[in-house]
């Protein structure tokens, strides 16, 4: 599998002080870029991993909707859930689903805001993804109410009971935090798309094609006083985003954090959901990208430093996560209360600790691998690690979920939870729905943001002869060890780990520098 | 067929740094009437265009708050006043209670107005204009620059334009028919 394992056409990871690290390779130019992004969508013939993973994807579709159907004639009976655990696959489903949710708007939001230009290869496949993981999220709440054809009782319209949905219920919280969620991240992500579907309208060599592309790009030609407008807003709903994407996991974790129930009513909650939900959702962008870069050829574009940096956001968030899970531990003895104490004892010792152990290992064990350098910038290995990592997200969820239902105050009332044939088909049938999305995504729309990547490129910037030396995202970069210690000696760096450079040296930036930023 | 009406010039520029400079020239020579097309936002092209900044900002910031009093409005009528009930003895209508989907609506009207008012300031959808009657123009969405101006705009002059344009650094300049 040889095709799988291509070399990295350029080695940005490392750092050389006062200059940042180019995010294309330096051969790239405008044309280039959109020829290599809009190949994928225009070749007549995908390739052959595309075909059998979509028939794949679509027969695992095909078992979801068996299994909604047969749910829907047959009633909640066919699932697992018990007495005490009423709540089961389906909750654990949605709130590992709507986590996974969280990257994209993390990635096309927050990035954005704390001005991270690397964000710009990444963030159409993330923000793509968002919207795919939030629609199977939202089909389990769906179901699982059980008379799935009354939903409409949720939302704020008069209905046969003349009754209006109770605001102060936090399961409301949730839906309307969903489906703003949900709302918002469409847009962002149709907005953004905008000119890059534009760039296939005009490229488009059929009739079909130009009129497909065309309608959705609205007549966008590019004019420089709709930019404007498009940069703001793209500003507002960024700037909007940010405290939704925050919002919307802290909410799912007030369905537990409100109730009484050992285990769940805990403040860290809504912390410690949202670092979570970051961590689970980097893994799956990890998970996507990682083949994708190989399968279309685009590591030129998605570089290895790109890979690297969700290394280490992943690194991160996972440390916070294991932080929060010995937080939980100490906060149970602390209280002194002795529900709350056993709630932790069983979780870690009791009948599902093998479920608590796979959390641990995959959650906090696994990511402190990328520790090491030479590790996170293996693609292939980082790939296994963010594979587990998505099994330890489902886990940690179904750890909060069963372990504390099915045993609380009263051991009259404990009961086991074992899931069924139903459960575990439609978990898997939701990956039917997600891959089939995704697939279909990056056949038939640009799955990176052309424009965008445009204005990180040397090329976009009118002064780039002024502040050349301080090398902005291009200049040679020396590739290999022996060249890169050339270079640290040529300006006057000799001692490893030595980052200031001496007053005077090449590198520095002139007195009278530019000082106005490049925005994106 | 009807004859044609000329609409007025088209320059193709290779670079940012020729766009830019011609820009300024354009605004310096008076031209109302004008505008440039970029398969990205180029920085720097507002202030040579001499662009007002937008006023999107403030219709969202209104629509931001009307989302959040319509949202807490919403909750306090619904759940208080048309139908009282009492859940676990709560009360019926209190601020905390009622935050998280305040907070919703909020976002929920305020991202729209952006996204929507982004579209009606921009007159999108706009499926036909004469700019894409050019063949090359359809390098203007991948990495070519372009400045159009109308044959409207008062200073316009078919002779005196072209030839400003063709001053400025453009590759090629196009007639272009409405």
């Amino acid at each position: 599998m040889s095709f799988l394992n291509t070399p990295e056409p350029i080695d940005n990871t490392w750092e050389r002080p006062g200059e940042r690290p180019p995010l294309t390779t330096p051969e790239q130019t405008f044309t280039t870029v959109t020829d290599t992004v809009c190949g994928i969508v225009e070749n007549p013939k995908p390739p052959r991993a595309w075909w059998i993973a979509l028939g794949v994807s679509l027969s695992l579709l095909g078992l979801f909707g068996a299994m909604i159907v047969y749910l829907l004639f047959t009633g909640i009976g066919v699932w697992g859930v018990n007495n005490p655990v009423g709540w089961g696959f389906a909750i654990v489903n949605l709130v590992f689903w709507i986590g996974i949710g969280h990257a994209g708007t993390l990635i096309s939001a927050i990035l954005f805001l704390f001005r991270q230009k690397w964000r710009t290869a990444v963030n159409r496949f993330a923000e793509a993804m968002t919207i795919f993981a939030v629609a199977c999220a939202g089909v389990f709440p769906s179901i699982h109410v059980g008379r799935a054809w009354v939903l409409h009782w949720f939302f704020p319209v008069p209905n046969q009971m003349d009754m209006w949905p109770n605001f102060r219920s936090p399961l409301l919280w949730d839906l309307i935090a969903i489906a703003t969620y949900l709302t918002v991240s469409l847009m962002f992500w149709y907005m953004g798309l905008i000119p890059d579907l534009a760039t296939l309208r005009d490229r488009a060599k059929s009739k079909v094609r130009q009129i497909a592309y065309g309608i959705p790009a609205l007549g966008w030609r590019g004019s420089n006083r709709h930019w404007l407008r498009f940069e703001r807003a793209y500003l507002l709903l960024a700037g909007l985003a940010t405290p939704l994407v925050l919002s919307v996991h802290s909410v799912v974790s007030f369905d537990f954090a409100t109730s009484q129930l050992p285990g769940w009513h805990t403040t860290i909650f809504p912390p410690y959901f949202v670092a979570g939900a970051v961590f689970g959702g980097f893994a799956m962008v990890a998970l996507l990208i990682i083949p994708s870069r190989e399968l279309f050829g685009l590591k030129q574009l998605i570089t290895i430093r790109h890979i690297e940096n969700m290394n280490k956001i992943m690194l991160l968030t996972g440390s916070l996560v294991g932080y929060a899970y010995a937080m939980e531990f100490f906060i149970a003895w602390y209280s002194g209360n002795s529900f709350e104490t056993f709630a932790f004892l069983n979780r870690a010792f009791g009948p599902y600790a093998w479920a608590y152990w796979i959390m641990i290992g995959c959650n906090v064990i696994a990511p402190q691998f990328f520790w090491s350098k030479r590790l996170r910038t293996s693609p292939w290995f980082a790939f296994g690690i963010v594979a587990l990592i998505n099994v330890g997200m489902w886990f940690e969820r179904y750890v909060i979920i069963v372990t504390s239902l099915s045993r609380d105050f009263l051991p009259s009332s404990w009961e086991y939870y074992s899931p069924t044939w139903v459960d575990g088909l439609t978990l898997l049938g939701s990956f039917g729905l997600f891959f089939t999305l995704f697939l279909l995504f990056v056949r038939f729309l640009p799955m990176i943001a052309m424009a965008e990547i445009k204005t990180v490129m040397p090329a976009a910037d009118a002064h780039q002869a002024d502040h050349k030396p301080l090398g902005d995202y291009w200049g040679d970069f020396p590739q290999g060890r022996a060249e890169r210690s050339r270079w640290r000696a040529s300006v006057g760096l000799e001692a490893k780990g030595d980052n200031k450079l001496p007053a005077g040296s090449r590198f520095d930036p002139p007195a009278d520098q530019d000082s106005e930023e490049v925005t994106s | 067929m009807s004859a044609v009406t000329p609409w007025g010039l088209l320059a193709e520029f290779e670079d940012v740094p020729s766009l830019l400079h011609a820009s300024q020239a354009v605004r310096e020579a008076g031209y109302t009437r004008w505008d440039a097309h970029t398969p990205f936002p180029v920085h720097g092209l507002n202030d040579a265009m001499g662009l007002a900044p937008t006023r999107l900002p403030l219709v969202v910031f209104a629509a931001g708050l009307t989302g959040c009093s319509s949202f807490l409005l919403l909750q306090w009528w619904t759940n208080a006043v048309d139908y009282a009930f009492n859940i676990s003895g709560k009360p019926f209508f209190s601020i905390p209670a009622n935050i998280p989907v305040t907070f919703e609506g909020t976002i929920l009207l305020a991202a729209i107005t952006a996204f929507v008012g982004m579209l009606v300031a921009n007159k999108l959808p706009h499926w036909y204009h004469p700019v894409f009657k050019s063949s090359r123009f359809a390098r203007a969405t991948n990495d070519r620059f372009f400045i159009s101006i109308e044959r409207a705009d008062p200073s316009f002059d078919p002779v005196a334009t072209r030839s400003l344009l063709e001053a400025a650094g453009a590759v090629v300049v196009e007639e272009l028919e409405d």
